[in-house]
């Protein structure tokens, strides 16, 4: 029942995703934050569940995974397929972000809350990674 | 982007999806219509469940409404029933908050609700479509009191920052020009001769005459300013009585720049079939019908529970579970069967002994963020200044819309408004700011319209679905992929097990979606237990 919907041409200048859900709001959400960085899309997107500091939290009986220390962080190529595919509860980021954008939040991460791979994800990479994934229309 | 597509042909296909839905019980439907019974959702009666084999016990998982339903239908066919519930109140997603009620999110953020006694806001479903029959017969058979909620409102603001000066703009304005400037092109097209090709000479004429009158059209078919079009749009100086009562029509917006704002799309939206009027909510908050379902089932409930392990074999299921009002021990739940209603985001990470395909469906649906913004001011500067009675403004910034309560108007004192409700983008960034900050942006933003905003707020509360430790989300986001790969699976019976709640649903997102998940899970799972199927 969820769509992104493309108002590009319609609704200006910024990142105009509309995210149409049942008992939303509207089937366009407000204007997404120009992200021009890795740091940007971490406290504009990731920081919603995996908190400010990296830190992820714990729910009933279930947590949202700390980002902080993460060895699996290590290799590049696993963090930048859970943004795009999603995994469990978390939303996919495929329609969300480009390639640019994913490996971008991919460098932050894995240089920052205590992570130190230095090694940079190229966006070809993450583009060859892209999943199928269609929302569900609204 | 994952895919694009155009609000209107979304609308049309849901529609033929929801047709599509339906023609499996065609005779049925059919025969409903005759008779003029025809219900909205494929909801047709309550289940008539009986004679459940003596002695056999179903263990409940979640007491949100489709868990209670759930209870509710199965005792009432004869089995033992027992609902746990991981929270120390019941009604899950249906919730409201009022004065003195507390909120605490992952991160450890609490708010306190400063909120005036009788007033309240909805941070979950706040709405309930006329054809949602399901939810609306259990509200009726539980005593619900429901009123009119108001959806459409022609007097509501809709602002574009980048649209006729950044100036929030009637929605009746809108509707009128978008209207007339469509009505006057077409009829002008027919006119000319410009569709020869695909309007026939006998469908002319009733075309010219349906523009006309649809549009607000001149006899010349043209959209212009003047009584006509001021008497949908609103006149410059309105019509009055006496001496100097003769109306001054109003000037009409630039044609070109009406298809350009977008704000059209906020006309599309009432007029999908999920937010058609009649509209309804329950008086004094959408948890009247959490505690209307509760008080149905109150002896079956044990709150405080926190589900780790769902285990099954041929003798029965276990549930494992922290007793949080007793330390954490560590206890133990039998039965023969369950109805799982825990959401998926919580119970793909759970000890769950099911099938892989079983598995696999329960981690493959995502859950959306959401927040709300409930914002208390001290009068209703929206009623009083501004002639606004309920409905819903609409930005295209981050709070996307402001809704007015559709319940106490005209009264004094303090009232609650939605300042905001975000999904998607911006509600991942709204999630992600103090709870100071999401009020502080709520009512820069707001001031784009309301003017009165700074001078006139008292308190506020804000709710960010992501963060909320019992669904991590405000509800499941099922891909097409994942629909076609797992949802059958999701609400097959695992041995002992079924699924129930919106997530198990083509009506996601709604309450209605948990009620009539939850009345097709457990007519199934009893026809399993008497060895039907």
């Amino acid at each position: 029942m969820r769509k992104f919907l493309l108002f590009a041409a319609l609704m200006g200048v910024l990142v105009p995703v509309g995210w149409a859900h049942a008992d939303s709001a509207s089937a366009i959400s407000g204007k997404m934050e120009d992200l021009p960085s890795g740091e940007a899309i971490y406290r504009h997107i990731c920081q919603s569940c995996h908190m400010a500091d990296g830190q992820g939290a714990v729910g009933a009986g279930a947590q949202i995974p700390a980002l902080a220390h993460n060895p699996r962080l290590q290799v590049a190529s696993y963090p930048a397929t859970v943004i795009l595919k999603g995994y469990g509860a978390m939303p996919w980021f495929a329609g969300l972000l480009n390639d640019k954008q994913i490996a971008d939040v991919v460098d932050y991460i894995r240089t920052h809350f205590g992570n130190t791979y230095t090694d940079k994800l190229n966006p070809s990479e993450v583009a060859l990674m892209r999943p199928h994934l269609t929302a569900e229309e609204q | 982007m994952a895919s694009s597509s155009h609000a209107r042909s979304q609308t049309r296909r849901q529609l033929l999806s929801r047709i599509g839905m339906v023609a499996g019980s065609a005779a049925l439907y059919q025969a409903m219509t005759s008779m003029g019974h025809a219900m909205g959702t494929d909801f047709s009666g309550p289940p008539k469940l009986s004679g459940a084999k003596k002695g056999t016990s179903v263990l409940v998982l979640g007491a949100g409404l489709a868990g209670m339903l759930s209870a509710y239908e199965l005792r009432k066919a004869g089995y033992i029933v027992k609902i746990i519930e991981f929270q120390s109140r019941s009604g899950g997603r249906n919730i409201s908050l009022r004065g003195g009620d507390t909120v605490t999110e992952l991160g450890g953020a609490t708010q306190k609700v400063g909120f005036a006694p009788g007033n309240y806001i909805n941070p979950g479903p706040w709405r309930i479509p006329y054809h949602h029959q399901g939810l609306l017969h259990y509200c009726r058979a539980f005593g619900v009191q429901l009123e009119p909620f108001i959806e459409l409102n022609h007097n509501s603001w809709l602002h574009s920052t980048g649209s006729f000066g950044g100036k929030a703009i009637r929605y009746r304005e809108l509707a009128a020009d978008f209207n007339g400037f469509t009505a006057e092109l077409l009829a002008k097209a027919v006119n000319q001769h410009k569709l020869d090709d695909l309007v026939s000479p006998d469908e002319v004429a009733h075309l010219k005459d349906a523009m006309r009158g649809w549009g607000a059209l001149t006899p010349e078919l043209a959209y212009i300013k003047g009584n006509i079009s001021s008497l949908r749009r609103g006149f410059e100086k309105a019509q009055g009585g006496g001496l100097n009562g003769a109306p001054v029509p109003s000037e009409l917006m630039n044609r070109n720049e009406i298809w350009k704002s977008g704000l059209w799309n906020w006309m599309a939206f009432h007029e999908r079939l999920d937010m058609q009027t009649t509209m309804f909510q329950p008086v004094g908050g959408m948890d009247n019908i959490g505690k209307a379902f509760t008080k149905q089932i109150r002896d079956l409930l044990q709150l405080n529970c926190k589900v780790t392990a769902i285990h099954q074999d041929n003798a029965g299921v276990t549930v494992t579970y922290n007793d949080m009002q007793h330390g954490g021990a560590v206890r133990q739940a039998k039965a023969d069967y369950c109805v799982c209603t825990i959401p998926l985001s919580i119970l793909s990470q759970l000890d769950v002994q099911v099938s892989d395909g079983m598995k696999a469906a329960i981690g493959a649906v995502p859950y959306a963020s959401s927040v709300k913004l409930g914002l208390e001011f001290k009068r209703r500067f929206w009623e009083e200044d501004d002639q606004i009675y309920g409905g819903i403004s609409f930005t295209d910034q981050p709070i996307s819309q402001v809704s007015y309560p559709s319940h106490g108007i005209f009264s004094k004192g303090p009232a609650v408004l939605l300042g905001g409700y975000m999904f998607g983008p911006a509600a991942y960034d709204f999630a992600g700011m103090t709870p100071q900050e999401r009020l502080e942006e709520g009512i820069k933003q707001g001031l784009a319209f309301h003017p009165q905003y700074r001078k006139e707020f008292l308190n506020g509360v804000s709710f960010a679905w992501s963060r909320v430790p019992w669904t991590l989300g405000c509800c499941s986001m099922w891909s097409e992929e994942a629909r076609k790969t797992h949802y059958k699976t999701l609400c097959s019976i695992d041995q002992r097990i079924v699924l129930a709640g919106e997530h198990a649903s083509y009506v996601g997102c709604w309450q209605e979606g948990a009620i009539l998940s939850a009345l097709d899970a457990v007519t199934r799972l009893h026809q399993r237990a008497l060895g039907a199927a």
